[in-house]
Parts: structure tokens; sequence; C-alpha cells
């Protein structure tokens, strides 16, 4: 019988099997990919809506605060806001797991138990990274550009990439808690209004001041206005934005780290936990 | 190997206010397919998800190949296989694609997870819907999937938590075929199933549990001579009723029960034999269609044990308690009526056979 046991092969060999049993997640994800192609092309619908409702339909009415084309302005928030979906898609994978008890059968099996979370949130980053893509190239077609050199323009598609590593860690380890496919599914309409209150769409300026408040601490903001800033776009902050709006980079970098160092160990943790 | 490859003792689990495991002792022999029969609610799952590693118990303990469940749960892991009425197997991906994920993640070679997932397609009939996803498959392929998934490294102990719950009669036929070529190869197999012809076809062992403990164990045979024999009497007129309930009361001791008009059963003290009850029905001028003396069913057993009832005989199997269970043929052992022979000797032997818990049982 060839029976490897995680016990007795050190930490050595103990990494070694969380990183090839994580690798054998990912390619889990890519073998859904090529099964089902048009997930990812549906994952980009509603932000080609949005495209059509903010970028044409609303924005001609809009005026970006220091001038400059809106769907330009747009764009960036259609990122972050692509970004942010990112946790309802990963609470969806997990649960579903859970639910079906994939998820199980994980657990019952001598696999690292780091595996699982880091193999999961590793494929998502993978999907994330595509989605990007997609959306760049729809961004092209509809007159978005960075304007600020490759590298600045790449820098900005890896802030999004961190941002959304670490908001798969929330996602899956609100899968783990939820464990339900329906209801992870209820709280897919959630996520418009958190992307709306944000500086995505409109400038916050004209907002009341309490609300204005949420809108700045929103990660959404952050990452939208980093977005801005690196690839050139129009709707720099104005002079009395928060913090988190005024140094956008720096903001979504701690966003991100913090929903890392919040959610990796709980994950890991729910992962572990047995019984039920 | 003396030691049961599986064992648990004082098993307790609790979620909230329900109580699903008091107590429950378990022990399985190498080789051995043991069926943990219970009605819904008995906490059959709930002792398969401990000695598989996915739930700790609040009390007790439990070992796996002389490995504690939950202190040496990755050396357990590595040991056994597990399957049941979930199919846990990805749907967006296909049969082929499954084994070959799961073989991996049980770390063998890349050659060796593709090898091996092909060989088991072959052998379980689904190497033509390989290429498949499985969202597309039937219930029954899907759940062959699962069995297979839970073989790639040939577990020493192989858990099937309600395998074929839900399935056609072809499906679960198929499953039942191969779990009996696994215990010939010599697996051993803890199976929970509330089909009462499932355990009675598969397993070597049963255990009844209820309100989570143990009510019951044995070899089919044993459980089925706890309850002694049964005699059935169909009546030609069901108006001779009264006068063939007083015959067979007489001779058993035990008022009949009358399953429908012209029907009579009741338990049958050891000592009865077939002809005298013919005998004594025709000096009382009652006319019969049918006697039968028979051991009881597994289902006569099974209701007997789980309504905690006195030797008082439950109605009949196949249609009392709600029990989603088909009748089972192969209990009876008839006798022709017209023949003067007695009772077949070697099932006079059984009756009275060891019955090893009584326990709950007011025998």
């Amino acid at each position: 019988m060839a029976v490897t046991t995680m016990a007795g092969t050190g930490w050595r060999g103990r990494l070694r099997w969380t990183i090839e049993d994580g690798a054998t997640l990912v390619g889990r994800e890519l073998s859904r990919m090529r099964h089902e192609p048009g997930e990812l092309v549906a994952a980009l619908v509603f932000p080609a809506v949005m495209v059509l409702m903010f970028g044409y339909v609303m924005g001609s009415a809009i005026k970006v605060p220091g001038g400059g084309d809106y769907r330009e302005y747009l764009m960036p928030g259609l990122f972050a806001m692509v970004t942010f979906s990112s946790v309802m898609a990963m609470t969806m994978k997990v649960a579903t797991d859970a639910s079906r008890g994939v998820m199980d059968r994980f657990r019952s099996m001598p696999m690292s138990r780091m595996a699982v979370p880091f193999g999961q949130t590793g494929a998502d980053a993978l999907s994330g990274a595509l989605n990007l893509v997609i959306m760049a190239v729809m961004g092209l077609l509809v007159g978005w550009q960075p304007h600020d050199g490759p590298l600045r323009a790449l820098a900005a598609f890896a802030l999004l990439a961190l941002l959304r590593y670490g908001l798969s860690w929330a996602g899956c380890y609100l899968g783990l808690v939820v464990r339900n496919e329906q209801t992870a599914d209820q709280m897919l309409p959630l996520l418009f209004p958190v992307s709306m209150l944000s500086n995505a769409f409109v400038p916050t300026e004209g907002m009341p001041s309490w609300l204005r408040m949420i809108a700045d601490w929103n990660p959404v903001s952050a990452a939208t206005a980093a977005c801005r800033q690196l690839f050139g776009n129009p709707g720099a902050p104005s002079a009395d934005a928060a913090w988190p709006v005024a140094h956008p980079v720096a903001a979504t970098i701690c966003w991100s780290l913090l929903l890392m160092a919040v959610f990796m160990p709980l994950s890991i943790r729910a992962y572990h936990r047995k019984g039920r | 190997m003396d030691e049961p490859i599986v064992v648990a003792e004082g098993l307790h689990k609790r979620f909230g206010d329900v109580h699903a495991l008091r107590g429950l002792d378990l022990a399985i022999s190498a080789g051995k397919v043991c069926g943990l029969l219970g009605p819904n609610g008995a906490g059959k799952t709930t002792a398969v998800r401990i000695l598989a590693t996915l739930a700790d118990p609040d009390a007790g303990r439990a070992r796996v190949a002389g490995h504690d469940v939950v202190r040496e749960a990755d050396r357990v892991r590595a040991l056994i296989g597990l399957a049941g009425q979930y199919a846990a197997v990805d749907e967006k991906l296909t049969g082929r694609e499954n084994l070959r994920m799961f073989g991996r993640l049980h770390h063998l070679s890349r050659a060796r997870a593709r090898r091996r997932a092909d060989e088991l397609l072959e052998r379980f009939g689904l190497a033509e819907a390989a290429d498949r996803v499985a969202g597309t498959y039937s219930g029954g392929m899907r759940r062959r999937l699962d069995l297979m998934a839970s073989l790639l490294v040939a577990p020493r102990v192989l858990f099937l938590d309600e395998p074929t719950t839900g399935l056609d009669p072809r499906s679960r036929g198929e499953i039942w075929d191969a779990v009996r070529r696994l215990a010939d190869d010599g697996t051993t197999v803890l199976l929970t199933t509330q089909y009462l012809d499932e355990a009675d076809r598969l397993a070597d062992d049963i255990v009844v549990i209820d309100h989570g403990r143990v009510i019951g164990q044995g070899t089919p045979d044993e459980l089925k001579a706890t309850l002694g024999n049964r005699v059935d009497v169909l009546l030609e007129e069901p108006g001779s009723s009264a006068v063939a309930a007083d015959v067979l009361a007489a001779m058993t001791g035990t008022a009949p029960h009358a399953p429908s008009p012209g029907r009579l059963t009741s338990p049958a003290p050891a000592s009865l034999r077939l002809a005298d009850v013919v005998r004594e029905l025709d000096r009382a001028d009652v006319a019969v269609t049918d006697v039968t003396l028979r051991r009881p069913s597994l289902d006569e057993v099974f209701l007997h044990l789980t309504d905690g009832t006195a030797h008082d005989p439950p109605a009949a199997p196949d249609t009392s308690a709600g029990q989603d269970v088909p009748a089972d043929p192969n209990g009876a052992v008839r006798q022709a009526v017209p023949a003067g022979r007695g009772v077949g000797a070697g099932q006079g032997g059984r009756v009275g056979g060891t019955a090893r818990d009584d326990e709950g049982e007011v025998a």
C-alpha cells in the first residue's frame, strides 16, 4: 500500500505536502474553468452592465470633478468592484464544498490541514487574475486606458490582486462558517450597496458628511483611488479627503494585510473545527 | 490480529439539546462487514463521523487499527475510506478528474493516481462516462464515483454512511455488488443503513442502535433467533379465525395477531412442530390455505428492538411503523403444508441459539 502519512515526515515533508496539496486544488480550479469557461464570463456580466448603465446612460449627466472622461473615471471603480465580488464568489465555492460533503472528504483524508484554505484562495487568485485581464480588455474597448506607463499600470493590477487575495480569505472564512450554498447565495445582493457606498461611481465630496466618512473608509474607495492614481485616470481626491483616499496605495496595502492577518487564522481554525 | 480493528468505547456526543450518542460501544473484527442499523436520528451518522475523524466525541474513545481517532487522527485518516449519502465529489469535474484529484490528495504520484483512477473506472463500470462532468451523472453513478474516491488507496477500513439511501433498486444492487466484492477482498466495512434487507444482505454482524446506544447485536441469524420462531396461518375462510386463534393460542401460549382478515401470526415456542399445528387446526375443522413456520424477518427483529415492546408480535412488518423497508423474502424458511414432516432440524437447532446482547430486550 503506497500510503504516505502526514505524521512522521517532519516539517519539511509537511511543508512539501501543503504546497503539493494546494497545487492540486489550484489544478482543480483550472479543470473547472476548462469545463465551464462561461462562468468566467458570467462573472463579468454585471460589471459589463455597469459599464453600460453608468458609462453611457448616467455618465452622460455626471461631471467628473477636475474634468476628464467619465468612463475613464468609472473603470478603476469597476476594477475595485469586481475585486470585491471575489468575497462572495469565494464564500459560494467554499460553502458549496462544505454542504456537498467535499470538504468532509478532504478532512477525512491524510492531507495537510492548511492546504485546503490555501489551495482554494490560491485558485481564486488565479481566476481573479483572469478576470482582471478580461476587465482590462473591456475597459480598453470603451475608451479607458492607463496613462502613466506600463510599470504603474502593472502596480495597479498587482495592488488589486493583493486586495483580492486578502478578500478571498474573508470569503473563505464566511463560506466555512455559513456551510450552506443557499445562505451564501442570499448574501450576494449585499455586495452591490457596499460597492456603491464608495467613490467608485461618483465623487464622495457631495455626500452628507457622515455618509462621506463611511464611503471614504470603505476599502473599495481606497482601491478605486489607488487605481485612478496609478493609471493616471481622472478623479484625484480632494484636499479634505479622509486618510485612506488621500493615501490610497498605502491604504489598500493596509486593508489587504489586515484582511489576511484576521481571516487567515480564522479560516484555518474554522477548517480545523470539527463536529456538527 | 486479536484486537478488533475498529473499537469504540462509551462514545458520547451532544449537539445542543440533542444527545446523539449516549455511550455507544462498538467492536468490529478485521475483514468483517458490520451493519450499523437504526432508525433516523439513532446516531449512526454521528458514530461514523467520529470514527472517520470528522467529529470528536464529548466522552469515550475510539481506535481504528490501534490508533486513537482524536490524538492520532492523521494516522487514522491514512487507513480509512469514507463514502456516503452525500456523494462528495466535485460536480464540475469529470469522473476521471475527480479520482485523479483525490488520488493526488492521497499523495499518490501523478502516474499512480492516473493508473488507479483508470483501474477503478474500469472495475466499477464508469469507464464510458469517465470524461463526462460528474454533475451529469445519475444518482447511482455519482454514488459509485464517491465510493471509488474512497478506494483510491485500498483502505483498511471503509466507512459507508447510508450508501444507498435514495437510490433506485438497480443502483442499490450495483452498490451492493461493489461492497460485497470489497468485503470478499478482505476490506473491513462499517455500513450504516436504515434498510434491513441491505444489512441482511451485506453484513456479517449487525449492530442495532437507537437513541445513541446499542440495543442489540449479533449475526443476522443470531438476531433473528432472539425473537424465536413464528407461525403464520392463512385461513380459507376468514370467518373461522376465532376458532383458529383459540387453537393457536392453546399451542403457542400467546394470543395470535391478525395482520389482515384470514391471516394469523404468532410467536412459536421452539418445541412447536408444523405437523402438530396442521393436525390441531384440522381437528378443529379449520380449513387452511397455508401454514408457515419460519424464523422472524430482520424487520420484525428491528421493530421488536426499537419499539422496546414486550414479546407481543409486531404488526405486519411491511406495513408498520412507517419504516421505508422492503419486505424481506429471504428471512422466512417456508415449509410446505401438506407434508407430514416436522420442522427442519437445522432450523430448530437455531432456535434458542446464542443471543449475545439482550439488553433492552424483554425476551
